[in-house]
């Protein structure tokens, strides 16, 4: 296994990672990086709770190569969503006391705010659909459901 | 004064705190910075800090596993204390039981142990006494400085106030006055604020963590690093307990990376300068496993044999008698037999088991930071793994990424520890893979239990026995009793099996299946009596008024006796689990595929004095979610005593497409001590749906999870 070094665009900084080719972008976030809020729950994009935007999509860092994430694109992680933890669904997030462990909830935020991004006023069936996949064992589904309509209602009133 | 404990604190700073643990003295220090630094802390009492401009540290000496113990306790403590709650900070406390437990469960005993629902119920007397000391000890240092008595004084948000010389100071303004008492009072309720003029119990506050888990910054074990921390995995066998032999150890200190081979009696163990390093060792292990207690055992055959138990004449161990369930029996107009059933259910807390150890280079001491639910041992037994006294080892308690019974067992924290006296004095970092997680559980056990019911000729329940075979003890038996039910000869035993198989606490432990059981069985009463479920229940509540209340403020809320859409159907069920909660669902089957809908859930709880009311509606609106996922979904299955899931892809949790419209709580008013709320809702699920499928299609659901495969054989049967 021959290390290789790999230039990696987070949060809009370069950083550039010595790994062996191969190596799961989430280790590389979490344990190489310290960007952390990205968690580790199943390693087969089965939980969601690692989802960070690649090029403004929705993706599973955990079965993403570091080889393939090297080419220039844009990886946005929970931490650099926005300045100062206020991004609109945050704000959602904390006004409907979301999270409970809080262990899945990076992965439901970064779900939801790409959500917005590409459907501005989502049905409540679009938005279930679209948070199918990031699961929540502690059951906040239905504030987290009730904190992305808050937000969708903040994001329209202020665009 | 009694017993003095040491302290050490995080400043190197000796404290000698007395036998009430609330009044430091720093008596002696190496450091003399430090004790300057811990002078300008300006501790307390040993639960409190403040400092001059007014800022307000309290320890919370519970695990925060989601059900907001980091905001409760200390919103308890700073309502005795008079604190102004915007200057509160929240701090985990060390784990040192003699000072931060609550009363365990030997009288004079301590225990700092998050389980059971216990966190408020055990230290809402704990922290409104230590609460009072603290503003005491403010009281006294004002009245020492205004050379005022002290009865003159009183206190508001953070402030003493002497109303006869129209005088007040802040709290931080104190902290250059502040003045030990020779003695605290050991304040009895008496000596506590009266319930109505509390300013935050009660009252909507928001939790103190929910911003750090919103921003990504709110840190949990498995994402701290520490200098020099290497990695750990373990491979462990999908049959319990078989001893490894590792065939290709050469190969595997050959990869790049890894640094060592740890051998344990049930696994293999990694340790490499990389996670991904670790994990390609692991997957690398050639590993020939020996045979274990649970070879042969298949836990979807078994239910036969725990029948022909439950007939056996010889009867188990009794966990509850009351009059003579035999002569009900004998003297019955009708009686009714059922079996339930419930297949092994895993955790799935959602950040898989992992720590961080750090042993010293002579051994003779430990540093932990851990994800943990505590425990009767609050240093996690690493004292006993490395021989060396409980004092030796720091425990940095994190946020837990769940709980559910799963974080309070140490066996992980061992492992790492293991890991890392063998590679001392380098911290190790072990993480449990998810894989890791599923096979090598804990689980729920699977029972099946044995209801029998006798009714007189008017119907009225005469008797009612609840006979348990699995394997567990308390983990088959708890909840197996019907305390508010009227029923003059009842009868509940244990009879025990033993497979092998990891067992352990799942939230609401034998609640789960026994309330199931429970509640089904009056349903099926109920429904070949032709009589309303909640007529029936009322009935037999009739000297449980508190649970009565629960009852009839559900069947209004959910608008029980309401007409249905064609297709739908309700049905209600009672917990008791500290709180008193009862119920109610609406419920849809897809009778092409099998598949079970949950609509709509409402709640009515009892639980006592509250501390955060919509806190307590969040934990009632994840225990039903958790409730339906696992009475509709989970499985774990045994083949040869292998596990065989693996992962999220094949066991199953619900999604947000399966979750149901609204889930609707009503907290009833109450000035009773305060019970736990975190395991009353899980058990309710699988009886209401059972009983709203019933009335719905006239067809029995005994066996838990109800997979479509099994809704469809019950619906053709």
């Amino acid at each position: 296994m021959i290390m290789a070094t790999y230039s990696l665009n987070i949060n809009g900084t370069s950083h550039e990672v010595d790994v062996a080719p191969g190596t799961s972008l989430l280790w590389v976030l979490r344990e190489h990086l310290g960007l952390t809020g990205t968690k580790y729950g199943c390693g087969i994009a089965q939980c969601g709770t690692c989802t960070i935007h690649v090029d403004g999509n929705p993706v599973r860092a955990c079965i993403l190569q570091v080889d393939t994430m090297a080419k220039g694109q844009q990886i946005k992680t929970i931490e650099g969503l926005s300045e100062k933890g206020d991004h609109p669904v945050q704000q959602a997030w904390i006004t409907a006391q979301a999270p409970q462990c809080g262990y899945c909830q990076s992965g439901q935020i970064m779900q939801a705010a790409a959500l917005l991004e590409t459907n501005p006023n989502p049905s409540r069936e679009e938005i279930k659909s679209y948070m199918n996949g990031v699961l929540c064992r502690c059951g906040t589904y239905l504030r987290i459901l009730k904190a992305i309509e808050m937000a969708k209602e903040q994001t329209s009133k202020t665009s | 004064m009694g017993r003095r404990q040491f302290l050490k604190s995080s400043g190197g700073v000796a404290l000698f705190i007395t036998a009430s643990g609330l009044l430091p003295n720093i008596l002696s220090c190496t450091d003399s910075k430090g004790v300057e630094r811990q002078l300008t802390k300006h501790d307390v009492t040993a639960w409190v800090r403040i400092t001059e401009d007014g800022q307000i540290t309290i320890y919370n000496p519970a695990a925060e596993m989601g059900q907001g113990s980091m905001t409760s306790l200390p919103l308890v403590f700073a309502e005795e204390m008079d604190a102004d709650w915007s200057k509160v900070h929240v701090e985990f406390s060390p784990q040192e039981a003699d000072i931060y437990g609550s009363p365990g469960w030997q009288p004079g005993t301590k225990l700092m142990f998050t389980v059971g629902s216990r966190t408020t119920n055990s230290y809402y007397s704990v922290m409104r006494k230590a609460g009072a000391q603290a503003r005491y000890v403010l009281l006294h240092s004002a009245a020492a400085h205004w050379q005022v008595p002290i009865t003159e004084l009183s206190t508001g948000p953070s402030e003493v106030i002497h109303e006869k010389s129209d005088k007040k100071i802040g709290y931080g303004a104190l902290v250059a006055y502040l003045a030990m008492p020779e003695t605290l009072p050991d304040f009895s309720e008496s000596g506590l604020k009266d319930p109505k003029d509390f300013r935050l119990i009660g009252s909507q506050i928001p939790r103190t963590e929910i911003p750090e888990k919103v921003d990504g910054s709110a840190l949990f074990a498995i994402d701290l690093r520490l200098p020099d921390m290497v990695y750990g995995v373990l491979e462990r066998g999908a049959l319990h307990g078989a001893t490894p032999t590792l065939t290709n150890e050469e190969d595997i200190l050959a990869m790049e990376g890894v640094l060592k081979v740890v051998p344990f009696d049930y696994a293999i163990g990694v340790v490499a300068n990389t996670l991904e390093a670790a994990l390609s060792a692991k997957k690398a292990l050639a590993i020939q496993w020996g045979d274990a207690q649970a070879k042969g055992f298949n836990s979807q055959e078994i239910y036969p044999t725990y029948a022909k138990m439950a007939s056996a004449p010889e009867k188990g161990k009794t966990v509850n008698e009351l009059g003579d369930v035999d002569r009900a029996w004998r003297t019955a107009a009708k009686t009714y037999e059922a079996d339930f059933k419930n297949d092994y259910v895993y955790h799935a807390q959602m950040e898989p088991l992992n720590a961080i150890v750090q042993v010293a280079q002579d051994g003779q001491s430990a540093e932990v930071w851990v994800g943990s639910q505590q425990g009767p041992d609050t240093k996690l037994g690493i004292p006993g793994l490395l021989g060396i006294p409980h004092e030796a080892v720091k425990v940095n308690l994190q946020y837990l990424g769940g709980g559910f019974g799963r974080r309070s067992m140490n066996d992980f924290v061992v492992e790492c520890g293991s890991l890392a006296q063998a590679m001392a004095p380098q911290p190790v970092k072990l993480v449990w893979t998810r894989e890791d997680d599923v096979t090598y559980g804990c689980f729920r056990p699977l029972t099946l239990q044995r209801l029998k019911v006798s009714t007189d000729a008017q119907g009225t329940l005469t008797g009612f026995s609840h006979c348990v075979v699995g394997d567990g003890g308390n983990l088959v038996a708890s909840g197996a009793g019907n305390d508010h039910y009227a029923i003059p000869n009842q009868w509940v035993e244990w009879r025990e099996a033993s497979h092998g198989v990891r067992l352990k606490h799942w939230r609401s432990v034998g609640h789960g299946p026994n309330k199931f059981a429970i509640e089904a069985m009056l349903d099926e009463v109920a429904h070949n009596q032709g009589v309303d479920p909640i007529a029936l229940r009322r009935k037999l509540m009739v000297n449980a008024t508190r649970a009565l209340a629960t009852l009839e403020k559900v069947a209004e809320i959910s608008d029980w006796n309401a007409p249905l859409p064609e297709g739908r159907a309700k049905g209600v069920a009672f917990v008791e689990h500290g709180s008193l909660g009862t119920g109610v669902c609406e419920i849809s089957v897809d009778r092409t595929s099998g598949t079970i809908k949950v609509h709509r859930f409402w709640i009515a709880l009892d639980a006592g004095v509250v501390i955060q009311p919509d806190n307590v509606k969040a934990q009632m609106e994840g225990g039903v979610i958790m409730g339906i996922s696992s009475v509709l979904k989970e499985q774990i299955t045994v083949v040869n005593g292998q596990v065989q899931q693996r992962n999220y892809n094949d066991y199953q949790l619900l999604r947000m497409q399966e979750v149901p419209d609204s889930i609707e709580t009503v907290i009833l008013s109450s000035a009773e001590h305060p019970e736990g709320v975190g395991e009353t809702a899980t058990p309710m699920v699988a009886g209401a749906i059972a009983n709203a499928f019933l009335r719905l299609t006239g067809k029995r659901l005994r066996h838990l999870p109800f997979t479509p495969e099994r809704v469809l054989a019950v619906l053709n049967s």
